[in-house]
């Protein structure tokens, strides 16, 4: 009991211990659907963006149950910011080896040449690297909206 | 497609979005304008754009009413003016 009235007191306005329980509960479990959407994109509702958006809005789900200092614990700007341009760069560098190879912008089949699969397989995992980039960087601009949005660019305190 | 849900939603859709401008509260005017976009959700599954209906959930519902509500709350209940 006494325990309990110390951990009340620390809180402050606006935190409940319900909604962090159950985030903190839940985070798992939508990062886990949002790595599920990006992976199956290609053959069923879903993509790197939709996926990009539910991994991100878990982080959003953090910052917004905890203080931003927290959330920022766990996935700091920097990280973040990496995050973002590794997606960027892997979508323009599979999009510009495809012309290197000998194809269009973001024709997979030429890729053909680097590891022999054949062009028919080669779309379909084309695709796939491609929204693995296009899921990164989506989740990075998104948690870094919110950050900004949320703190008014100052990225202490939050919401 | 049923055409009589497809109506349903639309009247739905209709008065959440004279609603969500009519409204004076900032705060009201994004949560009705969350349930427009899960009214809009509803009629992109109901018409078979199941991609787009995903899109419509994520983004529309979810994280930009978030991002509303965000700034919003930077903002002072009366103008200064």
């Amino acid at each position: 009991m006494k325990l309990l009235r110390e951990r009340t007191e620390k809180q402050r306005l606006g935190e409940s211990l319900i909604i962090q329980t159950s985030v903190r509960l839940m985070v798992p479990f939508v990062q886990l659907f949002g790595l599920y959407v990006i992976v199956h994109g290609h053959y069923s509702p879903g993509g790197g963006f939709q996926g990009g958006v539910i991994l991100g809005s878990s982080f959003v789900m953090l910052a917004l149950a905890f203080d931003q200092k927290s959330s920022l614990r766990l996935m700091s700007e920097r990280a973040n910011a990496i995050l973002g341009n590794t997606g960027a760069i892997i979508f323009v560098g599979v999009g510009a080896l495809c012309a290197i190879c000998g194809g269009l912008f973001l024709d997979y089949s030429a890729l053909d040449v680097l590891i022999p699969l054949g062009p028919v397989e080669w779309r379909s995992f084309g695709i796939f690297l491609v929204e693995v980039g296009v899921g990164l960087a989506v989740m990075s601009i998104m948690v870094s909206l919110f950050w900004d949005l949320g703190s008014a660019g100052k990225m202490d305190e939050g919401l | 497609m049923i055409w009589t849900l497809d109506l349903l939603i639309l009247l739905l859709v209709v008065i959440c979005a004279i609603a969500a401008i009519s409204v004076k509260d900032l705060l009201s005017a994004t949560i009705i304008f969350g349930v427009y976009s899960f009214l809009m959700c509803l009629l992109w599954a109901e018409m078979g754009a199941v991609d787009v209906a995903f899109t419509e959930a994520t983004v529309g519902a979810g994280v930009s009413t978030v991002l509303f509500i965000a700034a919003i709350l930077h903002t002072s209940r009366r103008s200064k003016d």
